[in-house]
């Protein structure tokens, strides 16, 4: 739907009007903003400093695409310190506007300034719908800015679409643990609201060059007596990247035979950019911590791709992994159930077959000469 | 000085075993056992361990049809002071916005101690699950918080310590990149995560109490409430549509006699490139 | 010994915990809960144990229970308990690998109070039940596993849980524990081990059909219900029978075999349902009906020789726990509301005169055997090991007269005479005449 037509319209690079919207917040101005801004669909930069979650880039694309059908304007919020690079960083990835919105409380994340600040912005010009990524801090500030909005909010969108004939936003995702899926919409109120789980859209190409508004403001914070500061922050080893952030999760099971062996997952998991999981079996067995678990009594993970090695495919993993959008098996049991649910299934030793997978990524990595992990191009799913 | 605080639990099937009518296409919870959260044992853990230190009261509340009395039945048998259950037909097919501003209504009713039998009063912390293994939204937590103009602190891994002075909390949160330690002011809505620890072995005498302690049932007219904004009524979203998710397939074997591993890998990688997930560089 | 954690300030009606009950009831099913309901109504401060999470949470019953026992505890229970169905039809099937002769009773009689059994779906029904007994002013306790009993001298002076701060003192200790007697045994009262052969293996799966459907296959009025006995080849010719019984909108489908049969294997038990389930006669009821659950459960049946000492210094014992099951219909929950119920009655007696030895427990055996508890067991009190020992009754004999009745109904060149003539050497060949006769003289002697 983006089609070459958006595209072209993009590059063809419409001149950034860098306007001040100096006097936010007061009501004459506020009128004339409101017509500006009114009907868009936004998606709130998840950002550190001018380091964006990857998740937001893959909304500003699907919002483009969304706007485009309604013939609307597809915009970014920034709430932040001013990251202006952030603002035309969304330009290239398909926003015609960004919304900077800049104050001393707002330069590191904190859910009160920065609902207070999303809100008023959302007060002040009308997007008919805001989507954040459903990570822990997307979750946090969208719940917080709908109850303030009070309107409604739907969490862990897999899917989002136009209702053609109400325009309304179609938004699909997993209930009852991935058992059921659920269509979701929100009539009545505005603006509509959701989040959208990382990796299930894929990555705009970024246009170089492209251009559009950026509406500056500064918000004006009701005072209040919440308060949340961070004291410190510990970055997870590599090896310790959330299951729930991955996009790649390579879990090991008993056939794995013992905790150094995980050193394989590793390797292809680094290679892969991904996170390295196991069965209850290999928790059991003392080989991984508790955490890396994947199952009922585990986690429940929703990966782009996941490699099930060594794991015999009980039920209680299956319910785990099983709504992963690919999920490949390596298993030297040709009857083992995991095959049932994988999508691509190798019979064989992991022991001879994960190393060569490892290497085969590497070979692809040199042949393209970069050093990206995996790339998501398009919605892996069928 | 002690801490008051109030956990919000919830009444859920026993998701494994929710699903889908293959011939009528709606959702079987029939039969289906109930339970409570699993999340909000953890929070109610984490309430008793800042009772055990600092003393105060706990008060369980929830929300949900007159059976949903079980949870907090199990609640008061772990030792809490008190239990509340919001059940009314104008709570029903709340969504979370609407969730949200019955049990915040709840909760000021209980804090202003009108009707303070366990004598506290004021709310300092509201526990909650980071989610519900039913609604998976996570959105319960951080809309009371708004609502009651606490500090929220979401995803809490561990509580360390309440400064009971200063009115601060300080806990590790989990984000998906590592954890950070934050400081809240109190009062303070948490929601925590599985790594909080396992609910403890309820003492004998406990459970001795409870047996015989009321679990007191609020309909919406003792809640200073406008009913407009209650339940179905009161909720923005609207499920248009349910369905069963697609079931999984059994794909297709990589593997062949005359295959060399090295030939299975390429393939591999060949199927996901058609797939849309490539590897290297941009556009490579 | 029972001091409470922390003083939490709850004041009025709910009022501080009891730091010793007059009376404990170890297990929450059909008698533990007759007890507990008896007593609490009489004003007697009583707590009841269960382990499961609710009371009927770890049952599984195959699910006819019987009103007039159970009105007798729990009066008019039918108004207000949940029920699946009333029963108005009792069958009989003997069935082979590909057929049945059936013997059915109906009645209308069945459908007027104080009616004559209802199925029950027991995870519901204990529940009603331990609600009746909270209401009455128990405490029902539960998620709480006794280990132990504690001791005062030789006297049974309270129980040990699991939990902390876990013991609770009592006057008198009810013993109700289901068929697994572990602290009857650690009471000292146990006699036969709950082992091969005085126990039977039942597997059971509830199976989800519509009302409709279930009501129209089992050619029922509306909330009428079917109770199906089936005995044969479909045990794979083990002594055992398998049952149906229609709920609401599910059915209670299973068998159960005397252990010493299946050497402790629940594997086999199931493989015997699966094929029990295969049976052409049998498919067609269930067919299109999804599993729903699936339990495993024992059954004593080593009758009145197995059963334990009933009562001890501050100890009584009820139920299954003190193998109070009928044999001969594995009927166990009606024995086990009267016997808690006299229980009851007896802690009551002896609540009057303020001692509870031996000697004045002992009430509770002469109330028994003035009861059918007792007598009934007497009654069949040979049967299981005439079960055991002649297991051509549940595979030759079905197997025979099917195929008797099979012959008699086909028509074919044979003249019925002949007919007759042939059948009678077929079963002749099979079964000697002495052997017939012998086997119907114990059967008579040890079932009726
Ligand atoms: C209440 C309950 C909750 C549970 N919760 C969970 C849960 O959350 N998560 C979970 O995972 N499990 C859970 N389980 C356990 C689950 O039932 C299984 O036991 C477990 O998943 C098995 O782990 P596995 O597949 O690694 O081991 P196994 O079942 O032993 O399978 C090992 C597999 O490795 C293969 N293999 C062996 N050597 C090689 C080799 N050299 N190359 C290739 N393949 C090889 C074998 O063919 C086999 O298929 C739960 C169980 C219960 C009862
Ligand atoms: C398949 C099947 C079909 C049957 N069909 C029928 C039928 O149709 N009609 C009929 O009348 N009878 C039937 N019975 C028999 C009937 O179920 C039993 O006889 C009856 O349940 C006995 O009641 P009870 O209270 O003695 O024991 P149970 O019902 O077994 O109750 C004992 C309770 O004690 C608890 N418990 C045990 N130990 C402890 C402990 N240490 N601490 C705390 N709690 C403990 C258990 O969790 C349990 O809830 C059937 C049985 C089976 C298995
Ligand atoms: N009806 C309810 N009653 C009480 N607590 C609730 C209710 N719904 C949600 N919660 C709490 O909010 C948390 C998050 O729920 P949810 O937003 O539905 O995922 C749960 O873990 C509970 O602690």
């Amino acid at each position: 739907m983006t089609g070459w037509l958006s595209v072209a319209l993009r590059s063809a690079g419409a001149v950034a009007e860098l306007k001040k919207d100096k006097a936010s917040g007061r009501e004459p101005q506020a009128k004339k903003a409101a017509a500006e801004g009114e009907g868009e669909i936004w998606v709130v930069i998840e950002h550190e400093g001018a380091d964006a979650a990857p998740v937001s880039w893959e909304l500003v694309g699907e919002a483009r695409a969304l706007a485009d059908e309604l013939g609307v304007r597809a915009a970014a919020v920034i709430i932040g310190a001013g990251e202006q690079e952030l603002a035309r960083k969304a330009f290239s990835y398909g926003a015609a506007a960004s919304y900077l919105a800049a104050g001393p409380k707002l330069g590191a994340y904190s859910a009160d300034p920065h609902c207070q600040a999303l809100a008023g912005l959302a007060a002040r010009h009308k997007p008919q719908v805001i989507l954040l990524g459903a990570t822990t801090r997307g979750r946090d500030l969208a719940s917080a800015a709908a109850t303030e909005l009070e309107t409604g909010l739907t969490a862990d969108c897999t899917e989002l679409k136009i209702d053609p004939e109400k325009k309304l936003l179609l938004q699909t995702r997993p209930a009852f643990s991935g058992n059921v899926m659920a269509t979701i919409i929100t009539p009545k109120r505005q603006p509509q609201m959701a989040t959208v789980r990382p990796g299930v859209f894929p990555a705009p190409e970024p246009v170089a060059g492209a251009s559009g508004e950026i509406i500056a403001s500064k918000p004006r914070l009701k005072p209040t007596n919440v308060s949340v500061k961070q004291l410190e922050f510990i970055r997870a080893p590599k090896d310790e990247v959330s299951l729930q952030g991955a996009k790649v999760i390579v879990a090991g099971g008993r056939g794995l035979k013992a905790a150094r062996n995980f050193a394989l997952l590793e390797e292809l998991a680094c290679e892969l950019g991904g996170a390295v999981a196991a069965s209850r079996a290999a928790v059991d067995a003392g080989w991984i911590s508790s955490q890396r678990q994947v199952g009922q009594t585990g986690q429940t993970v929703r990966p782009v791709l996941y490699f099930a090695m060594g794991i015999s495919g009980a039920v209680q993993h299956l319910a785990g992994m099983q709504a992963s959008d690919i999920v490949v098996a390596v298993n030297n049991d040709p009857e083992a159930p995991i095959f049932e649910v994988a999508d691509y299934g190798i019979v064989g030793d992991l022991f001879e077959v994960t190393p060569v997978l490892t290497e085969e990524v590497r070979r692809r990595k040199a042949e393209a000469g970069a050093d990206g992990g995996l790339r998501i191009e398009k919605s892996a799913r069928k | 000085m002690s801490i008051n605080s109030l956990v919000c639990i919830k009444q859920v099937p026993d998701t494994t075993q929710v699903r889908i009518d293959p011939e009528t296409g709606s959702l079987v919870r029939k039969g289906i056992p109930s339970v409570a959260n699993p999340y909000d044992l953890y929070a109610l853990e984490t309430a008793l361990s800042v009772r055990d230190q600092h003393g105060g009261f706990i008060t369980a509340l929830s929300m949900g049809p007159p059976q949903a009395e079980e949870v907090l039945r199990k609640a008061l048998g772990y030792g809490v002071d008190r239990a509340v259950l919001l059940s009314d037909r104008a709570f029903a097919g709340a969504d979370t916005l609407a969730t949200t501003y019955a049990l915040a209504a709840a909760v000021k009713k209980i804090a202003s101690g009108r009707d303070a039998q366990t004598g506290a009063s004021g709310i300092d912390i509201i526990f909650s699950g980071k989610q519900s293994i039913d609604g998976d939204t996570g959105q319960v937590g951080p809309g009371m918080a708004r609502r009651l103009n606490f500090s929220q602190l979401t995803y809490v891994c561990s509580l360390i310590e309440i400064d009971v002075e200063a009115r601060c909390v300080e806990a590790w949160r989990q984000r998906e990149d590592g954890r950070e330690l934050l400081q809240a002011k109190m009062p303070v809505a948490v929601t925590v995560t599985e790594q909080c620890s396992s609910i403890r072995y309820a003492a004998l005498p406990d459970l001795i109490t409870a047996a015989k302690k009321p679990v007191e049932v609020w309909s919406a007219a003792d809640l200073d409430v406008d009913r407009e904004r209650l339940g179905l009524r009161g909720s923005p979203t609207r499920v248009s549509k349910i369905f069963a998710p697609p079931a999984r397939k059994r794909g297709e074997t990589l593997t062949a006699p005359e295959r060399s591993v090295a030939e299975v890998a390429a393939l591999l990688f060949d199927r996901l490139a058609e797939r849309g997930l490539k590897i290297g560089r941009r556009g490579g | 010994m029972n001091k409470g954690k922390k003083e939490t300030g709850t004041a009025g009606a709910a009022g501080a915990a009891p730091a010793r009950f007059d009376a404990i009831v170890v297990g929450g099913g059909p008698a533990g809960l007759a007890t507990t309901f008896t007593l609490a109504r009489a004003g007697v401060k009583v707590a009841c144990l269960e382990r499961g999470n609710w009371s009927g949470s770890k049952n599984m019953m195959g699910g006819v229970i019987y009103s007039h026992p159970t009105a007798a505890v729990f009066p008019e229970f039918w108004r207000e308990a949940p029920l699946e169905r009333l029963v108005t039809r009792r069958d009989m099937w003997f069935a082979t690998t590909d057929s049945t002769i059936k013997a059915s009773f109906e009645s209308t009689d069945f459908g007027q109070e104080p009616y004559n059994s209802f199925t029950v779906y027991r995870a519901r029904f204990d529940k009603w039940l331990a609600a009746q007994a909270a209401a009455a002013g128990a405490w029902m306790i539960t998620e709480t596993l006794a280990e132990d009993l504690l001791r005062d001298g030789r006297r049974v002076a309270g129980v040990r849980s699991g939990r902390p701060q876990g013991d609770l003192e009592a006057d008198v200790v009810i013993i109700a524990e289901g068929v697994n007697p572990f602290l009857t045994e650690k009471a000292g009262l146990a006699s036969c081990p709950p082992q091969a052969p005085n126990v039977a293996l039942a597997v059971k799966e509830v199976l989800a059909l519509p009302t409709e459907k279930i009501e129209d296959r089992f050619d029922l009025e509306p909330g009428a219900g079917a109770a199906i006995e089936i005995i044969g080849e479909i045990t794979g010719g083990l002594p055992g029978t398998g049952f149906i019984y229609t709920n609401r909108d599910t059915i209670s489908i299973g068998v159960g075999v005397l252990l010493n049969s299946l050497v402790d294997n629940v594997t086999e038990a199931y493989t015997i349902l699966d094929k029990f389930k295969q049976q052409p006669q049998l498919r067609r009821l269930i067919q299109g009906a999804s599993p729903r659950e699936y339990s495993a459960h024992l059954i004593p049946e080593g009758g009145y020789r197995c059963m334990p000492q009933l009562y001890g210094d501050g100890v009584l014992v009820a139920g299954d726990a003190a193998g109070m099951v009928n044999p001969i219909n594995s009927e166990g929950a009606n024995l086990a509301l009267l016997s808690g119920q006299m229980a009851a009655e007896t802690v009551l007696a002896c609540r009057r005169e303020g001692c509870f030895d031996r000697h004045a427990l002992a009430l509770y055996q002469q109330k028994l055997e003035k009861s059918i508890v007792i007598k009934d067991l007497k009654k069949y009190e040979n049967a299981t090991p005439f079960l055991a020992s002649h297991p051509q009754l549940f595979g030759l004999y079905p197997e025979l007269m099917a195929a008797l009745a099979r012959e008699f109904l086909t028509v074919d060149s044979l003249s019925k005479a002949n007919k007759e003539k042939l059948l009678l050497r077929l079963f002749h060949s099979q079964v000697p005449t002495r052997r017939l006769l012998k086997d119907l003289y114990d059967a008579w002697r040890s079932l009726t």
